[in-house]
């Protein structure tokens, strides 16, 4: 079952100008993989060389920052909606 | 040209002031077209230093949300320079920003406060004028 994954404006232009895509997976690591799949444009964004998060994107199921959950094996459903933000930092 | 609601400025200043002595700041939300904030949201800090900041990421998603039920977009985020020039540093520019946002610094170093406005592509910076617009 697709899950919706919404996505900041700086990936959009990646992903055919969409705000939100579907895509399909157990966990927030293969829905990723399945993101990459339909958009090979977001390889590098979102998943590090050594798989891990990229560190400037947040990453949220629900209400809750995945790095807080099980990371990349949170474990996704159906009515959840996976929401992809910039991390916004500087000096 | 970065155009304010007097509100959402306002709301943006207010934010550095009471963050002091550390950096503070938040996001700003419009229509990307006219580029014309509407809503500030001040956020944590989630560095709490005076030299860095990182946008509380619980706070960014609850302003993305708000911003969204309001048919407005992110369009840029703002922060203050407690001791030195409102212009972005060389951590700003390495922190792969949005070609499509707007970086608005905030330099608290003088008696009143000063603010500009950037557009950092490919580590070029670009001023653009910042107006109060009702």
């Amino acid at each position: 079952v697709p899950v919706d994954v919404r996505l900041p404006t700086i990936l959009r232009p990646l992903a055919g100008g969409q705000s939100s895509v579907k895509a399909n997976g157990a966990t927030i690591g293969e829905v990723f993989t399945d993101l990459v799949k339909q958009f090979p444009q977001l390889s590098d964004r979102l998943v590090t060389e050594d798989g891990n998060l990229h560190k400037f994107v947040n990453v949220y199921l629900n209400d809750d920052d995945v790095r807080y959950l099980d990371k990349l094996d949170t474990k996704v459903g159906a009515d959840d909606t996976v929401s992809i933000l910039p991390a916004v930092a500087g000096g | 040209m970065l155009r304010f609601r007097p509100h959402a400025y306002k709301v943006m200043v207010a934010h550095c002031y009471e963050g002091l002595p550390l950096e503070a700041c938040g996001l700003v939300a419009g229509d990307p077209m006219t580029g014309k904030v509407e809503v500030a949201y001040p956020t944590g800090n989630a560095d709490a230093s005076s030299r860095t900041y990182t946008v509380e990421p619980k706070d960014m998603l609850r302003a993305d949300r708000d911003a969204e039920s309001r048919g407005l977009t992110i369009i840029g985020v703002f922060h203050s320079h407690t001791h030195t020039d409102a212009y972005p540093s060389p951590t700003d520019v390495a922190q792969a920003p949005d070609p499509a946002w707007h970086y608005v610094l905030v330099s608290l170093r003088d008696d009143a406060p000063v603010v500009r406005s950037f557009r950092i592509e490919n580590g070029n910076i670009g001023e653009e004028p910042v107006v109060l617009d009702g």
